[in-house]
């Protein structure tokens, strides 16, 4: 259903490294998930909206006025490392 | 004991905040059921503060409990993860803030499975909580925590909060009454998202009038939530012991095979107990059930796998090394999150991806507005619909750990109320083989006035809300 070099590429897109034997694991459990999943295959969707939230809401609009805002030291509190006002995190390349 | 608020507040006016708080303190000092992962330092302080004020608040000086996925200013909000192991919020909920306002305590934090993701409370990084019932039993999920500590006296009233059935689950698991509210009813405003299109705050207490009296404190408008929305609703005022005339429908999906004989039984007669007190009951379908379970996990697996995207040590939580950014977050999130966590962003990140959007998360999508229509068809005939919260009692820590489907499985009566937006609220029934049996009853979207109606005229009349765990030592 769910192939290792699959999880393994999802484990990518979602930014958690996984060992060899995880990938193995997690094939195994989410391909079980995914089988259930499928049963949705069988109800007739044609001209059916999706849902994607239930609030009767459109947008919710409100002044764009300066209000006060959280001090940057409570901000950066708790942050692994900072500098001079800054979150600081290793190179991106 | 476990109290109710008014029972707190007369404790109160005949000795002090201070008083009762420390008994309070003293039951979670030597308790053994792991509810609390964090107790406020300066609960002491703050029911000195109510004895030497002149707080007038709805609350003064009852204490609560909160889920730890719930921002407190100044106290660790873990969402029971090694990921935001030592992040302090430098703010509040906006229930935290109404809480306050009306001069609650703020007890301490309690656990969870690890941000939300389950039905057991065995997932949190803290260990399991254990049912207060029977300590080899798990209290339910994901407000495990919740739950216990008010089935075991350590707190009057506690917040949870309900994506798929975590408020109602523990409820009905510890024999407690919790409310998941209509979506837009209560500010999600510092609530960590699990789940956004399909959670909720809810409060856990021992009687239907202190859900009440919690709803109309922290149920307040709040703009910092796009999806709240502004209604002004009384709810205590909906406490009335009358349901004469009350059209209950019964879904008849929501019996039968993999429901509990005993836990049927337990919720058959509590119909019965309404249909003595002149209320009229008829069997009703919701013909999408089925589906609903499938579509709600597809849901909120994708929604999480987006949500949990902040979770990357770098703002907060712990930071694992890496030569460059995305090894240091990709080591951190393989070291920090738990396994069903990773399993829930690892299908709902590939639900969303190129080449399966349309087939899962779509379709899922639309698979929810089937859902929603079937409830909608089904209330402009009844005014409540009645079924047990729970397929099974409170099932042995362990049990359901190994495979995550047959977990999943237990919320087939719980997530389809989130999928359409409504309020249910689950009431203790009775004791199967001595464990509590939940009574779901699930109303109109924002008529909380008519399941509260409903939940309070069954307490009134029943003794099943006398039934309690106690202190577990």
């Amino acid at each position: 259903m769910i192939t290792k070099e699959e999880v393994e590429h999802i484990g990518w897109l979602s930014r958690i490294s996984l060992t060899e034997e995880e990938a193995v694991k997690y094939a195994t459990e989410l391909s079980s998930v995914l089988d259930y999943f499928n049963q949705l295959d069988e109800v007739d969707t044609s001209g059916v909206d999706p849902t994607y939230h239930v609030a009767d809401l459109m947008n919710v609009f409100r002044e764009d006025e300066v209000s006060p805002s959280l001090p940057q030291e409570e901000v950066l509190r708790n942050a692994a490392e900072k500098k001079e006002g800054y979150i600081k995190g290793p190179r991106i390349m | 004991m476990p109290e109710t608020i008014k029972q707190v507040k007369e404790k109160i006016a005949n000795s002090s905040a201070e008083d009762v708080i420390s008994s309070y303190l003293e039951k979670i000092r030597r308790s053994s059921i792991n509810g609390f992962i964090y107790v406020a330092e300066n609960a002491l302080d703050q029911a000195k503060a109510i004895d030497s004020g002149n707080n007038g608040g709805a609350l003064a000086g009852v204490p609560i409990a909160i889920k730890d996925n719930i921002s407190t200013i100044g106290m660790p909000t873990t969402c029971g993860s090694k990921i935001l192991q030592g992040y302090v919020p430098p703010y509040d909920a906006h229930v935290i803030e109404r809480l306050k306002a009306e001069g609650a305590i703020i007890l301490g934090k309690v656990n969870m499975d690890e941000f939300a993701m389950g039905t057991s409370t065995e997932t949190s990084y803290y260990g399991p909580t254990l049912n207060p019932w029977d300590t080899e039993r798990v209290p339910g999920g994901s407000s495990g925590g919740s739950a216990a500590v008010v089935a075991a006296g350590e707190a009057p009233v506690s917040l949870g909060s309900d994506t798929g059935g975590s408020v109602r689950c523990p409820a009905a698991f510890c024999g407690v009454v919790g409310l998941k509210p209509t979506y837009g009813g209560v500010s999600r405003y510092g609530l960590v998202s699990y789940a956004n299109s399909l959670e909720q705050i809810g409060p856990l207490a021992n009687s239907v009038e202190d859900i009440a009296t919690l709803m109309d404190v922290i149920g307040t408008y709040d703009h910092r939530d796009s999806t709240c929305v502004n209604r002004d609703i009384n709810y205590r005022s909906s406490l009335e012991d009358d349901v004469s005339g009350m059209k209950i429908g019964i879904p008849k999906e929501y019996f039968g095979e993999g429901i509990d004989e005993k836990v049927e039984e337990k919720v058959w007669d509590a119909i019965g107990k309404f249909e003595e007190l002149g209320a009229t009951y008829t069997e009703i379908s919701l013909p999408n059930t089925k589906y609903a379970l499938a579509a709600y996990y597809i849901i909120a697996m994708s929604e999480a796998s987006s949500n949990l995207a902040r979770f990357d040590g770098t703002r907060y939580g712990p930071r694992s090394e890496g030569e460059n950014w995305h090894m240091m977050a990709s080591k951190t999130r393989h070291e920090c999150f738990g396994a069903e966590v990773q399993r829930r962003i690892l299908l709902g990140t590939y639900a969303l991806s190129a080449g399966y959007h349309d087939k899962y998360y779509l379709k899922a999508l639309k698979v929810r507005t089937l859902v929603k229509e079937d409830f909608d068809r089904a209330f402009s005939d009844v005014d409540v619909m009645m079924a047990p919260t729970m397929p099974s009692p409170a099932f042995k820590l362990g049990e359901k750990m190994e495979d995550p489907l047959s977990l999943y499985l237990s919320d087939v009566n719980t997530v389809p109320v989130n999928l359409s937006g409504v309020p249910s609220i689950s009431v203790p029934c009775g004791l199967a083989d001595g464990l509590p049996v939940g009574l779901q009853i699930i109303g109109k979207h924002f008529d909380e006035a008519g399941i509260l109606k409903a939940a309070y005229t069954f307490e009134k009349n029943t003794h099943h809300h006398m039934n309690t765990a106690g202190e577990v030592i």
